[in-house]
């Protein structure tokens, strides 16, 4: 079994992510220790809200430099939703603010990119397209669908970018560079196919 | 694509579910975590929770089974009922809910939907409106559709929206428990005036009647039952099949 550490930087509530991993078998902790990150196996980074708000806590607390410092020793990493965003070496979320560059891209406004008129944020549930192989993949199906909600999305990041998802364009939906991952879903909001997933990221990462 | 939603809604008492529940499987039938793990193993795609209970030992209850209901079930989670402060969304967006939805308490205090949509974000709330005809006019109901307030539903629902609510759940009193169908003419006054999730309530009576939703008003993103998906005269899984078979963007299981 493996140590899941969940970041805990003072944005949304954590409570459904660390019961998901709970439902499958594995141990998970909710923490904003720094030592705990080092001692944990995985990590998760979450995050709701706006990016410029979670950037600035991930900086104050220090924890984004140590998730740093753990996902460039190998430890596997996985962020999800603002968390995936945050992965990105920026963000133009109401100005400019940078991100933990892990991944190289950015993010920009959905509406930026799909047909005026369709609503914003989008949300709901929405069909994966696999673009690369990825292990995080191995227990579900292309087609599957994945619970989302958000109005800003991963550009400039095609390279890593695993599934990607149709709101009148293909947003990414899901990315990978090497031992760090983001989902812009929520795999813990998104049934059996979600847990799936985590599952994938505990026992094939 | 996104698929359109099928939403069943689990009214609590005292912390049971009311209405009588009857599901092969199902001891407890008015058990609300067992009936929300059934719906979401079924394929429902979303859960509502309502709170009608009016004391303060009835809301801790509700609290304690919504915690309950999301360390169970892993699909989104609405709650509503006695939603009147900024500090209701905090109690149970705590329990892990992921959304919460307003009704008599926004039409009480008008930046309820401003405030909360700031601290939460817009995806959070939920507008909830009771709408009933009167006198030819979309009017709003409160307190569970007794109280007529006299305002005019359609710029209720767009001022709802302004302020901040990322979704409206229209229920209306007009066709709610007729099992005619849903009210059409009404949803699609609402869907014209909002560019947020419409969320459709009140007047499923059988499964065609989702499918002249979707089909009808293809701007109606989900549609809520209670009672018919309770007794089990619409089968959820038979429905969104039924559904996705029309063309019917659907997630199946």
């Amino acid at each position: 079994m493996v140590m899941i550490a969940i970041v805990d930087y003072g944005v949304g509530n954590l409570f459904s992510l660390k019961s998901s991993f709970a439902s499958i078998g594995e141990e998970a902790v909710v923490t904003g220790d720094r030592a705990e990150l080092q001692r944990a196996d995985k990590i998760i980074l979450p995050g709701v809200g706006a990016f410029g708000d979670a950037a600035e806590k991930l900086k104050q607390t220090g924890l984004g430099s140590a998730v740093i410092e753990e996902a460039q020793k190998g430890k596997p990493l996985l962020g999800i939703c603002l968390g995936m965003q945050l992965l990105f070496e920026r963000s133009f979320e109401y100005g400019r603010h940078d991100g933990l560059a892990l991944i190289p891209g950015e993010v920009r406004p959905i509406s930026d990119v799909i047909p005026s008129g369709l609503k914003v944020p989008h949300i709901g549930w929405n069909a994966l397209r696999f673009t690369q192989a990825s292990p995080l993949f191995k227990y579900i199906s292309e087609g599957d669908c994945v619970y989302f909600v958000h109005s800003f999305y991963g550009a400039n990041c095609a390279e890593h970018t695993i599934a990607v998802a149709e709101y009148g364009a293909v947003l990414t939906a899901a990315v990978q560079n090497g031992n760090v991952y983001g989902t812009q879903f929520h795999p813990e909001k998104s049934g059996p196919v979600g847990l799936n997933i985590l599952r994938a990221f505990c026992r094939e990462v | 694509m996104i698929t359109k939603r099928i939403i069943p809604c689990l009214d609590v008492k005292n912390g049971r579910v009311v209405k009588g529940v009857n599901f092969e499987g199902l001891n407890d039938v008015s058990d609300p975590v067992a009936l929300a793990k059934h719906y979401s193993d079924i394929g429902a795609d979303e859960l509502v929770f309502y709170d009608i209970t009016a004391s303060a030992e009835g809301r801790k209850l509700f609290t304690d089974i919504l915690c309950r209901v999301a360390e169970t079930i892993f699909i989104p989670l609405t709650v509503g009922g006695g939603i009147n402060t900024v500090d209701d969304f905090e109690r149970v967006l705590k329990c892990g809910a992921d959304k919460v939805s307003v009704n008599s308490g926004a039409i009480r205090n008008p930046n309820l939907i401003r405030e909360a949509a700031k601290r939460y974000g817009n995806q959070c709330v939920v507008l909830s409106a009771d709408v009933k005809r009167v006198n030819g006019q979309f009017r709003v109901f409160a307190r569970g559709g007794r109280d007529d307030t006299g305002m005019e539903a359609i710029a209720w629902i767009r001022k709802g929206v302004e302020n901040g609510a990322g979704e409206v759940v229209l229920n209306s009193i007009d066709t709610d428990g007729v099992k005619n169908g849903f009210d059409l003419e009404m949803l699609d006054a609402v869907c014209n005036a909002v560019n947020v999730p419409v969320i459709a309530s009140g007047g499923a009576g059988c499964a065609d009647h989702f499918t002249q939703l979707f089909q009808t008003l293809p701007k109606v993103d989900a549609g809520l039952a209670a009672s018919i998906f309770h007794f089990g005269e619409v089968k959820i899984p038979d429905l969104k099949k039924q559904l996705s078979e029309r063309g019917i963007p659907m997630r199946l299981l």
